[in-house]
């Protein structure tokens, strides 16, 4: 498959991915900023620029961390490059250019999503709703996977959509753990309670985590789904199995380093455990992960995306 | 009942011989036409805007907004052609397209028809289209317009004229089989009625000819696009789609001792045989324009070397230039003894100082064109332009009479296309596509563009034309 062809499609899932990840956060970030625990408040609405490494483009536009703000900042935002609209945009971007290899179901979801998005955009983020825009967008990523899935033949293609997704999904699990632990110094256990169940939410695992733990909600469980449990499909473990076993079926014989990165990197989860995360400290473990995940990444985009 | 409006008199319609009666290959089609109401058509026309749009069907249009997608019109009542007419048409486009092949290897060989004195050597030299560098290099099967494209129309007299020769990168090909594809979805009935020859099996054609441009067995064939916001983009993908190739962009491609490679996930990858939708100018920035980002440098150097076959060949634009075309029945006389079959349409040259004085004194019955003009641009048609366009473009020509050709007003036979009161005539002109492998060969069928406006004689896509299903038909039909 051509490298370019191979990069739009890679970038395609990333941006959209991305996208969804943003609707998550500012979920959370919108539900938490409507109960009233003043002191911790801002730094709720603070957590998706934290988390995307944005607060100072953000200070440089707005000032004040403001929740309106930062809802339009994430959700509509043309001057933000990580926001909604233009991780939307990027994405329909690429797909128009390899039109030809992905199904027209799939590119139907894309160019479909792009065209009511600007339709959402005429009429403001206020008319709408921000909780059912947020819905919005979850629904439309849901749709193109469930596209993607359901009509793409197992080749390159799809298994390049599928790889950016896992990169972007496992960056994004880790940063949002990271974030949400440093918030929750320990202390008051009733605004703890609202702040890892906003947490789970935001991942889409209020639920599973009632399966897997029949304990109430702690940072040690939380943490331990996210990063390792194989069940989860948004955990760190998860996203980093589904490398392992994409790059190896790629064509060819290229992508040596990022073969071997992926499995180092899975051997650490799979065989990793929650105890020694905490004695290390969480935010140092998250930081070495958030290292591994980007070189892992910048190995795949130079092994085959880019052009020589 | 559909009521359908009378053809304009004095003009040729494709479906009403004089009196309104019905020609007999329209025969079987004005029966089931009778039976159809408007409803039903309104209700057809609207799923195939649907269809066309969703599938993404659509063209960019230059000058304006970089990525407006426009919908081509199309209009569901098929242009018919009857097989014994088809036959005619076929022979005669063969023989041209052979004589201009064989037109081309002389004249970047022994130019033996200048120097018989059969065309002026200033008309070949002189030609912007012409590629010095292209001088005795031997390509496989003498071919060099693997692929073109013969504009047809059909005067009043009834009979079919050459208009023009694509011989660089004729386009129009995706349109011809998405529109069969789509009769056959929306009026299903009607095949059961005729014997429509197919041609969705062109792309399978198209694959087979380039393979075969090349010596090698199984050779890598690539579709070289200007990229997504080239006016035929969606043909590109198209084809490389249905071809099963890879669609590439000049960024994609890269050279090294003389080969020429793509840039793939699993590494370089010989390319053999480039199916190129990129002008010669833009092929090679070290060859060509300099700036141009659209080429892959030393791709020339490669291709003089034989180690990559451009499908079309370089340099093929002298052959279809309008000044070279008023001598297109001389090659044939030339090359393959044989008088033309086809007629051309009489032609003047501004160049020559005594056509000038004529075009000058008839301006207003003559169409006037550039001589590297297409599409439809830079046009000038006399009886349909006021006094004042006239002299306006008397002084262009006067300022640069070599860039100009004029040729006598020729009215385009008629086709009835869907209105919103029944069906109305419109003028219609004709596009078959011709592939030059080992042998030649046509499919039945082609690209019929219709002037959508009541009167109009402008059928290009870029100036509001559309699109109509072109059915030969292989025996009468029932």
């Amino acid at each position: 498959m051509l490298s370019r062809t191979a990069s739009e499609l890679y970038w395609m899932s990333r941006h959209l991915e991305r996208a969804e990840n943003a609707a998550r956060m500012l979920d959370v970030a919108w539900n938490l900023s409507l109960i009233p625990f003043a002191a911790t408040v801002d730094d709720e609405v603070a957590a998706p620029l934290k988390i995307t490494g944005t607060l100072e483009r953000y200070i440089e536009r707005y000032d004040t961390v403001q929740v309106n703000n930062v809802l339009h900042f994430f959700s509509l935002d043309e001057e933000n490059p990580g926001s909604i609209y233009n991780c939307i945009r990027t994405a329909r971007e690429n797909a128009h250019a390899v039109r030809g290899r992905i199904t027209s179901e799939v590119w139907e979801s894309i160019n479909t999503t792009w065209i009511e998005l600007q339709n959402i955009r005429r009429y403001g983020l206020i008319a709408m709703g921000a909780s059912a825009f947020m819905d919005w967008v979850k629904e439309r990523s849901h749709l193109f996977r469930g596209a993607a899935y359901g009509t793409m033949i197992r080749n390159d293609a799809f298994r390049f959509i599928r790889i950016g997704t896992f990169i972007e999904r496992a960056d994004n699990t880790a940063r949002i753990l990271d974030v949400k632990h440093q918030i929750h110094a320990p202390g008051n256990g009733a605004v703890d309670y609202y702040r890892w169940n906003a947490l789970l939410r935001s991942v889409g695992a209020y639920e599973a985590y009632r399966d897997l733990y029949t304990d109430r909600v702690t940072a040690e469980n939380v943490a331990d789904m996210l990063i390792f449990r194989a069940e989860m499909p948004r955990s760190l473990r998860s996203c980093v199995d589904m490398l392992c076993e994409l790059l190896p079926a790629i064509e060819g014989e290229a992508g040596l380093d990022a073969k071997r990165l992926a499995a180092v990197l899975y051997a650490r989860l799979q065989y990793g455990d929650i105890g020694h995360v905490f004695s290390v400290g969480l935010h140092e473990y998250l930081t070495d992960f958030l290292r591994r995940i980007n070189e892992l990444a910048d190995t795949i985009q130079s092994a085959y995306l880019e052009l020589m | 009942m559909i009521k359908a409006s009378s053809p304009p008199a004095g003009g040729f319609d494709e479906m009403f011989a004089t009196g309104d009666k019905v020609r007999d290959h329209y025969a079987a089609y004005w029966r089931w036409l009778e039976g159809v109401s408007m409803d039903t058509v309104e209700r057809k026309r609207k799923e195939a805007d649907l269809l066309f749009h969703r599938v993404g069907i659509t063209f960019n249009v230059y000058g304006e907004d970089e990525g407006t997608e426009r919908l081509i019109p199309f209009d569901s009542v098929p242009r018919i052609i009857p097989a014994s007419e088809w036959t005619l048409l076929e022979q005669g486009i063969l023989q041209r397209v052979r004589a201009m092949n064989m037109f081309l290897h002389d004249i970047y060989h022994e130019q033996r028809i200048i120097r018989d004195g059969r065309i002026p050597a200033a008309h070949v030299f002189a030609n912007a289209h012409y590629q010095p560098c292209m001088q005795g290099i031997d390509l496989p099967n003498d071919v060099y317009a693997h692929i073109a494209g013969v504009d047809l129309i059909r005067n009043n007299d009834g009979d079919y004229y050459v208009l023009e020769d694509n011989l660089r990168t004729p386009s129009g090909v995706s349109y011809m089989i998405e529109n069969r594809r789509m009769m056959m979805r929306l009026y299903p009935e009607l095949f059961a009625r005729h014997r429509v020859a197919p041609v969705d099996h062109y792309p399978a054609m198209l694959h087979e000819m380039l393979e075969q441009s090349c010596h090698i067995t199984n050779p890598c064939v690539a579709l070289l696009t200007p990229g997504r916001y080239n006016s035929a983009y969606f043909e590109h993908a198209f084809l490389a789609r249905q071809m099963g190739i890879e669609l590439v962009e000049g960024a994609d491609l890269f050279t090294r001792d003389g080969f020429v490679y793509m840039r793939t996930t699993a590494g370089p990858q010989r390319v053999d045989v480039i199916y190129r939708r990129v002008d010669d100018d833009y092929l090679d920035p070290l060859a060509f324009h300099p700036d141009s980002m659209l080429g892959v440098p030393g791709l020339m150097t490669a291709y003089r070397e034989g180690n990559v076959i451009l499908a079309n060949a370089v340099g093929t634009g002298v052959a279809d230039d309008k000044s070279i075309y008023p001598f297109v029945p001389e090659m044939i006389r030339f090359y393959l003894s044989e008088e033309p079959i086809l007629k051309n349409v009489p032609t003047w040259l501004c160049r020559e100082p005594d056509d000038l004085k004529y075009v000058m004194a008839h301006l207003p019955e003559l169409v006037v064109k550039e001589v590297h003009g297409a599409g439809g641009y830079g046009m000038l048609i006399g009886p349909a332009s006021t006094t004042e366009q006239i002299e306006q473009f008397r002084s262009r020509v006067l300022a640069n009479p070599d860039n100009y050709i004029a040729q006598p007003t020729l009215s385009l036979s008629s086709c009835p296309i869907f209105v919103d009161e029944g069906i109305a005539p419109r003028h219609i002109d004709l596009r078959p596509f011709v592939l030059s492998g080992r042998e030649m060969r046509l499919v039945s069928g082609g690209l019929t563009r219709v002037a959508m406006k009541e009167g109009s004689l402008v059928v290009n896509s870029s100036q509001g034309g559309g699109t109509k299903d072109t059915w030969v038909l292989e025996a009468p039909s029932c």
